[in-house]
């Protein structure tokens, strides 16, 4: 027979086996695991921080960058990267601004600014699907022109006096929950079924596992990595439209760093940067780490310096607990 | 010129007449024919730049003739893509698999063939992932095929494991003719034999086989016929009970036939 089991047949190795799996369960469910002990320890040092009010607190926090990182999500998944998202979460929020200020009413400036997420998306993944431009020199480029460009149709200037309405998306509740929280856990119910239940995402796993091997079986790969730089362009752009209404302004500089927010939310949720493998709930989960450790050092008072050297520390453990996972199986 | 063999009695699914091939000044297969019939394996045997494996393409719709026509089951065949040669039942089993190691073994069976579910999500791409989990075990009990659990990632497999997946993947989407290159060169000699053994289904099965290889004994002992090529000119075509392993490499060296 061809199968290879590996077995621990003698009574030492038992116990091994025991610690073998317990490792191995760990391994596997370390983002929730990390993400549950670390509610408890930071509810049980800081009673403030387990009130209704706080964690909401925290997942409007995340709900910005947390919308990007399920675009980004697909993207790591085909061992693509995007860091042009930064600059179209500007561009959308100002394109939505200015639409409404020249008198569009508010559902075609939001559908405005989403055709200009998608976009940037579709001229990203021209670049790089058809163009075989590297993805991060692609991104680059067009975040730098993105940014540009959004500078100057604000003219360089926030604009303000945005319908009530309109800011009502980022600052309203809907039965107590903030609405921006309500879209991002839409997005991620929906990325997660894209992802597991649609040719669409099977095929972006196949991509970025074997791009050889998919094509030969008929995958258009060309055609899913573009979509799936416009799936990202529309995500930041959506992003981008919850954050001018939360902030009541369309502003031109916003945005800056929310890739690598993202990239950080994806790369600590267990997802590949090589690419072949990642799940949207992974990205989920460490986009809430990546929260609550932010807000647990706000109400410990720690300065902001300090929250962005334990940033760094969790990406580092996260990529070694991978490439330690990795090496297991 | 035609194959010599006369055609006594056997049904010829692939007729490949007179494939002239060039690449640039060079001709990489010389006005060669074939004949593939149902139930056989048939290998196709020669150096390194023998011209086998651009037959072999012509066929699988990787490259087109220059000249010459390919008839399936009599009818004049128009392969100009790989789509093309599997919509007609041509089924190609690349040396590296084509499968992909991130995905578990239904993922690859199904890959870029999905079953829809019948909902009207369907037509957007949603799967019926329960029917192609049922389907691809049924397929692999069919042929007796054991990989363990079914949900692991191929690249936890072996290679006879990864083969007979891949070749599984071919039958399952109805292939009349099965092109395999260079099937077992990676394989032990356990796993080779259960390679062969599935061959050999397949045969029974009524599926023809076409196996390229540049090592005769590698393919001697599942094959039924040999096309021996050198220098993109057909050298021969022998049964196997009128030939010997001796023969047939003298024909590969000199390019001459008895």
């Amino acid at each position: 027979m061809i199968t290879e089991e590996k077995s621990y047949s003698t009574s030492g190795g038992r116990i091994k086996d025991t610690l073998f799996s317990f490792f191995r369960f760990f391994l596997e469910h370390r983002t929730i695991i990390v993400l549950i002990l670390l509610v408890a320890i930071v509810g049980y040092l800081i009673p403030s921080f387990l009130t209704l009010n706080n964690i909401l607190n925290v997942f409007r926090q995340v709900s910005i960058t947390g919308i990007v990182a399920v675009g980004m999500t697909f993207v790591i998944i085909t061992g693509g990267i995007d860091i042009s998202v930064g600059s179209i979460v500007a561009l959308s929020g100002v394109v939505a601004a200015l639409a409404m200020q020249s008198g569009i009413s508010i559902p075609i400036s939001i559908i405005l600014a989403l055709l200009a997420g998608i976009g940037v998306g579709s001229l990203n993944g021209l670049i790089i699907a058809y163009g075989r431009v590297m993805a991060f020199v692609a991104t680059l480029g067009t975040m730098y022109l993105i940014r540009g460009l959004t500078l100057i149709i604000a003219k360089g200037q926030a604009i303000w006096d945005l319908p009530d309405s309109f800011v009502l998306i980022g600052t309203g509740y809907f039965f107590g929950i903030p609405i921006p929280v309500i879209i991002a856990l839409l997005i991620y119910l929906i990325g997660h079924i894209l992802l597991n239940y649609f040719t669409y995402g099977r095929y972006t796993l196949a991509v970025g596992g074997d791009e050889e091997s998919a094509r030969l079986c008929g995958v258009a790969v060309k055609r899913i990595k573009l979509l799936t730089y416009m799936l990202c362009g529309l995500l930041s752009a959506v992003a981008g439209v919850v954050l001018a209404a939360r902030l009541g302004s369309g502003q031109p500089s916003v945005g800056t760093g929310y890739e690598l927010t993202a990239i950080a939310a994806a790369v600590i949720g267990g997802n590949s940067l090589s690419g072949g493998k990642g799940t949207v709930f992974g990205t989920l989960i460490g986009a809430l780490i990546l929260g609550v450790v932010s807000n647990a050092l706000n109400l410990w008072g720690v300065a902001s310096f300090w929250q962005t050297i334990i940033a760094g520390c969790i990406i580092l453990i996260a990529v070694l607990a991978d490439t330690l996972r990795n090496g297991k199986s | 010129m035609m194959s010599p063999e006369g055609t006594n009695g056997r049904y010829t699914i692939v007729k490949m007449e007179n494939i002239t091939k060039r690449f640039g000044g060079i001709c990489a297969v010389d006005d060669v024919s074939l004949n593939l019939y149902k139930g056989e394996v048939l290998a196709l045997v020669g150096d390194n730049g023998a011209g086998k494996s651009t037959l072999v393409k012509v066929l699988s719709g990787a490259y087109i003739a220059d000249e010459g026509s390919i008839f399936i089951n009599g009818e004049k065949a128009h392969i100009e893509n790989p789509m093309d040669a599997r919509k007609l039942g041509v089924e190609t089993i690349y040396q590296h698999l084509a499968l992909m190691d991130n995905l578990d073994i239904p993922s690859n069976i199904f890959m870029g063939r999905e079953l829809r579910s019948n909902k009207i999500l369907g037509s957007l791409g949603m799967m019926n992932l329960r029917d192609m989990q049922n389907n691809a075990v049924d397929l692999l009990d069919e042929f007796d095929i054991s990989v363990g659990d079914i949900n692991r990632e191929v690249k936890q497999l072996s290679g006879g494991q990864r083969q007979l997946v891949a070749i599984s993947r071919a039958v399952y989407f109805k292939a009349q003719v099965i092109i395999m290159d260079e099937p077992t060169a990676a394989l032990g000699v356990a796993e080779t034999s259960k390679v062969y053994e599935f061959i050999n289904k397949l045969k029974r099965s009524g599926i023809a086989i076409l196996v390229i290889s540049h090592n005769i004994n590698e393919v001697y002992e599942i094959a039924d016929r040999f096309m021996v090529l050198k220098t993109g000119k057909l050298v021969g075509v022998k049964q196997k009970e009128e030939t010997d392993i001796d023969e047939i490499v003298t024909m590969i060296i000199s390019g001459r036939s008895k």
